[in-house]
């Protein structure tokens, strides 16, 4: 019988279930992040304005670089302000 | 199978031979003299009626007593007392032999001294097999059972742990031969590795790169090339996730290239030497397997480019006149480094004219302010690698590397009103605010230069890079190469 070694991190990335969206938007802050891609801006500017013709609590947020990963006081922060973020995903 | 069981005499003496030994033909008679006393116990490792004269040997052609005594030369003579070894010596030399077995004037016809032989249970291959017998490997790695019937190519595909090609089925042995590479200890962590951070272990890149082919000699190369693409300057998760075309591109400057036999010469960015070819596929292999990072999942490269199968080479530090990438990055002159570049694909730079540096100079930079597009600047990092013929251009009219860099630079300034969106009849292009200035098709640092190629053809090459190139997307690293 041939043994062979793993060659991978013997871990199966975590799967979790997403949380459930909200029914409403209504009463929630909802954060707008910018991953720095050209144009994600206007996408974001144009969402900032209709939410916050319908009264709901809006906070920007920006990426230093699309390159990397939003760095973790940065994420920290958003989850300690928001309900709900959208983001722009490409350019 | 289970570990075997091995039983040896508490007390007494036990001697280790084989018959392909001729030390152990001469010390034939001495065993039997000492046999003749009574307590001696003969092991044999290849012919299991050897010596006919002495009754009573026992057959170790399975080795399991010559492991469990770490048997390194036959013959080796043991004294045990209370189960433990008090006394051994090998080889023959009368003095010692009477000293260990406490009887004297033994072997009277013989000379004093005679070197044993090389014992075959620590012979490369088997002393592997042996450690992965007795459980004794020291990896911990999950062990994957393979069905009976299941062909040990297709099952490493089939748990999609390939590139697309054929790999090494990383068994524990060549395993164990792989990790003879590096003083490292097997469990000692290199880095996290992207994307998924996992915790990436020396014994993790000795397994990925023994299905990639390397020998063990290639190994410390490997570890230097993970180490530098795993750090944050590099960002790998990024060079991984991008659209772009770009992956990890692999220089190796200094002593290991000619140790290891690399390629810096004719087709040295192509197929053929099993260095570049099987270091490049480790890193790959490892970013895949341990990283988890694989095409069309984290990795969303609209069309990738050949060399993420594998993209290593060695500068042509012999043939140059300039100082080696690794130098000009900090590295001492005469030790061995890797850098790992975000790049893809070649761009030739064909000038077979040129006989000037002013002339060829031109030439390389108009071919260089092509990356991506003649109408983004700045565009990307960029690695020029120059063949012996252009260099030896530069060489004749004593341009020194740094004047190289200076040149090019300086010819890679554009007016901006070329670079406008619209421009030039192309809608790609910067917005109207850069008329009227000057931009660098490159950010300063931005080009790296090395030589290497065959000595015939007018033939450079461009390494065009990522456009998120630089402090924010990915910068070039060097790593020295440790044992």
């Amino acid at each position: 019988m041939t043994v062979l070694l793993d060659p991978t991190s013997e871990q199966s990335p975590a799967s979790r279930e997403r949380l459930a969206r909200p029914d409403k938007l209504r009463g929630l802050t909802v954060g707008l992040l910018d991953i720095s891609k050209p144009r994600g801006d206007v996408f974001l500017d144009r969402l900032d304005a209709r939410l916050t013709e319908l009264g709901i609590t809006v906070k920007r947020y920006r990426k230093p670089t699309v390159a990397k990963p939003a760095p973790v006081p940065l994420r920290q922060q958003i989850v300690g302000e928001v309900n709900v973020v959208i983001e722009g995903l490409a350019d | 199978m289970p570990r075997p069981e091995v039983t040896l005499p508490a007390d007494g003496l036990i001697a280790v031979v084989k018959r392909d030994c001729p030390t152990c033909e001469l010390t034939a008679p001495v065993l039997a003299e000492l046999a003749a006393h009574g307590g001696l116990t003969v092991f044999t490792q290849d012919d299991p009626s050897f010596p006919e004269i002495v009754p009573g040997r026992i057959d170790d052609t399975a080795l399991n007593v010559s492991h469990t005594l770490k048997i390194e030369i036959v013959p080796t003579l043991i004294r045990r007392v209370d189960g433990r070894d008090a006394d051994r010596t090998y080889g023959w030399d009368r003095a010692e032999w009477e000293r260990v077995s406490g009887f004297q004037g033994i072997g009277a016809g013989l000379p004093a001294f005679r070197p044993g032989c090389g014992a075959l249970n620590v012979e490369p291959g088997t002393f592997e097999d042996l450690l992965v017998r007795f459980e004794e490997t020291g990896l911990t790695a999950r062990r994957v059972e393979l069905g009976d019937d299941e062909d040990e190519f297709e099952a490493t595909f089939e748990r999609g742990w390939s590139d697309g090609l054929p790999v090494v089925p990383p068994t524990e042995q060549r395993v164990l031969r792989m990790l003879a590479g590096t003083t490292r200890e097997p469990k000692a962590a290199v880095g996290l590795c992207p994307p998924n951070l996992a915790v990436l272990t020396v014994e993790k890149v000795a397994i990925n790169a023994v299905m990639a082919g390397c020998k063990p000699e290639y190994l410390p190369v490997v570890l230097a090339a993970v180490e530098a693409a795993l750090g944050p300057a590099f960002s790998m998760h990024g060079v991984l996730a991008t659209t772009m075309f770009v992956g990890p591109v692999l220089v190796v400057n200094g002593p290991i290239r000619r140790q290891i036999g690399m390629n810096a010469r004719g087709n040295a960015l192509g197929q053929g030497n099993r260095a570049n070819a099987t270091i490049g596929r480790a890193l790959q292999l490892i970013i895949r397997n341990v990283g988890g990072g694989r095409p069309q999942e984290v990795d969303r490269a609209t069309l990738g480019n050949p060399g993420k199968y594998t993209y290593c080479f060695a500068e042509d530090e012999e043939g140059s006149c300039w100082e080696p990438l690794s130098v000009e990055r900090g590295v001492a002159p005469g030790v061995s480094a890797v850098t790992v570049f975000a790049g893809f694909g070649l761009q030739g730079v064909v000038d077979q004219k040129s006989r000037d540096p002013e002339s060829l100079s031109r030439s390389m930079a108009e071919s260089l302010k092509a990356i991506h597009n003649v109408k983004l600047a700045p565009a990307c990092d960029a690695m020029l690698v120059v063949c012996p013929e252009h260099e030896r251009t530069f060489r004749n009219a004593g341009w020194s590397k740094a004047r190289l860099y200076e040149e090019l630079y300086k010819l890679c300034e554009i007016p901006g009103d070329l670079l406008v969106a619209g421009a030039r009849g192309i809608a790609e292009g910067h917005s109207p605010a850069v008329a009227g200035t000057i931009r660098n098709k490159f950010r300063p640092g931005g080009l790296l230069i090395v030589r290497a190629g065959g000595g015939a053809g007018m033939f450079s090459g461009i390494i065009g890079g990522w456009s998120s190139g630089g402090p924010t997307g990915s910068l070039p690293v060097t790593r020295e190469v440790k044992s």
